[in-house]
């Protein structure tokens, strides 16, 4: 077997397992550690396909920025109750529906598609041509997102001030 | 599974290459704990360690690295027994991987990739989720109040770390650890002065003052130690571990230093280049001149450590949301005015 090859299934078997404690763990930061593996997993497939901007990215930005935000956000509203974290099952019998429906159609598009195979091959650059592609054809989707983005952050901050300075005014009352 | 046989000729000499920078670390890590310990007693007018080996207590870390090799491995009761055991190793791995990029000498980069800087920040990223992971899982107050505080100021000082090093790759214009320290060959500044990054634009001092700090704060150093305060959080999320696994903590804190240090010489001061042009270069010279700038920057930290003493939670975050992050966004459109207008 090659080298690349057992690495592959490796990776690929750690993103489902770890993937599939995540959804059956009943301890919540379990389930969120968990899915750091999956994206750990997902991000080192991404190289092997010789995509290191988007792996390191995916690293970056998932596993570095949002998977921490979530991990904070489960510690801080529970209270520090350290052993409480716990997640329920609920509509057992339409959800078991819906992804079995969803898993057929996955499937029924994989067999059906005429898989367009070719030969990996090693780029030179990857990172160059990615910035002048963003930087030229694409210099408007880049712009939007970007502007979009800076909205959500001032709604966010928006929000959170006006929270606070409620409970400041709840407190000056009490 | 694996046919080693056939591959022989191909894996053996990749897990070699690899192992260069874990025998670098290690050797560091020993000779560098024994530095901190002697530095500590000039800077408080003690002699620090003077017994084991003789010669000023040379051997003190080997004789800690065998006790703690020693010592039980405590798992406590209540404990998330797999992501406790998995948090050190996880931690030292990922500060491990980071070296891969870093150049030692123009003779030896673990992987030449083209996304070098890019990458080495994507991966010490998992630093800060081994920290809560070891923090949560030893169900520990202390432990958890530690690690609370260290994705807080790690997430937060990312922030004008990576605007900084976003400042020299604008001067520089690439990502690649390699290429930026090749163009900082020769010396031509003013005649003498080596073409490093920090004398070639006067806006990268401050990104370099700036980035200092931040590495600072990235690296647990004092005077932004908070997450392992011994005074107030009796270890931080180091508390409930001991042998073997401590160790690898103290490890991994060490190879971070060491990792951004690095970090800091390859952007601002040359890499592996030689201050003194062609005299004393050449590969070997070259991982000399490369060490030594990184290892004077640990000094520096160390040196720090002696000297200050520690900020309060809110001192730290207002340092860095109040004054870093908008001097360093504004450093880096000065610095890209001077590349543009020079």
């Amino acid at each position: 077997m090659e080298l690349t090859t057992i690495l592959f299934y490796f990776f690929s078997i750690a993103t489902i397992g770890a993937a599939a404690v995540m959804v059956f763990s009943k301890n919540i930061v379990h389930s969120a550690f968990a899915l750091m593996f999956s994206l750990i997993g997902v991000a080192s497939l991404y190289v092997l396909l010789y995509a290191d901007f988007i792996a390191a990215t995916q690293l970056l930005v998932y596993v570095g920025g949002i998977l921490i935000l979530i991990l904070f956000g489960v510690m801080l509203t529970t209270q520090g109750r350290s052993f409480d974290y716990k997640t329920i099952t609920v509509n057992l019998v339409p959800a078991s529906i819906l992804s079995l429906g969803v898993a057929a159609l996955l499937i029924f598009v994989f067999v059906k598609t005429d898989w367009m195979i070719s030969e990996v091959a090693e780029p030179d650059q990857t990172i160059y041509d990615l910035g002048m592609l963003l930087m030229g054809d694409y210099v408007l989707p880049f712009i939007i997102a970007g502007v979009l983005l800076l909205i959500a952050i001032i709604g966010a901050i928006l929000m959170a001030t006006r929270l606070s300075s409620q409970s400041i005014k709840n407190e000056n009352i009490e | 599974m694996i046919n080693f046989a056939a591959n022989t000729t191909y894996t053996l000499p990749i897990l070699v290459h690899a192992a260069v920078p874990l025998t670098i670390i290690v050797v560091y890590a020993l000779v560098a704990i024994w530095g901190e310990r002697k530095v500590a007693g000039f800077i408080q007018d003690r002699l620090g360690p003077m017994h084991v080996g003789r010669w000023h207590g040379w051997a003190q870390s080997i004789a800690d690295l065998l006790k703690l090799l020693q010592k039980e491995d405590i798992v406590p009761k209540d404990a998330s027994r797999f992501l406790f055991k998995f948090a050190p190793f996880m931690m030292f791995a990922a500060s491990y991987a980071a070296f891969a990029v870093i150049p030692f000498s123009s003779g030896y980069i673990g992987s030449n990739i083209n996304i070098g800087v890019f990458y080495l920040l994507a991966v010490t990223s998992l630093l800060t989720l081994s920290i809560i992971m070891a923090a949560w899982a030893s169900n520990n107050k202390w432990s958890l109040l530690g690690g609370m505080r260290s994705a807080a100021q790690m997430v937060s000082y990312e922030v004008p770390t990576i605007a900084t090093v976003l400042t020299v790759i604008v001067v520089a214009g690439s990502l690649n650890l390699m290429t930026i320290t090749e163009m900082q060959a020769g010396n031509d500044i003013l005649g003498f002065l080596p073409n490093w990054l920090i004398f070639q634009n006067p806006f990268l001092i401050v990104a370099f003052i700036i980035f200092f700090i931040s590495i600072l704060a990235e690296a647990h150093r004092v005077p932004f130690d908070l997450p392992e305060s011994e005074s107030e959080l009796v270890a931080g999320y180091q508390t409930e571990y001991s042998g073997i696994r401590w160790a690898m903590f103290m490890l991994a804190e060490y190879a971070d230093m060491l990792l951004l240090s690095l970090l800091g010489a390859v952007l601002f001061f040359g890499g592996w280049n030689s201050p003194f042009g062609d005299f004393m270069s050449g590969p070997f010279w070259e991982f000399f001149w490369f060490m030594l700038k990184g290892l004077l920057l640990v000094f520096v930290m160390m040196w720090i450590r002696w000297t200050l003493p520690r900020y309060r939670v809110d001192q730290l975050m207002h340092i860095c949301w109040g004054i870093l992050i908008p001097l360093s966004f504004i450093n880096l459109v000065l610095v890209a005015l001077w590349e543009v207008i020079f």
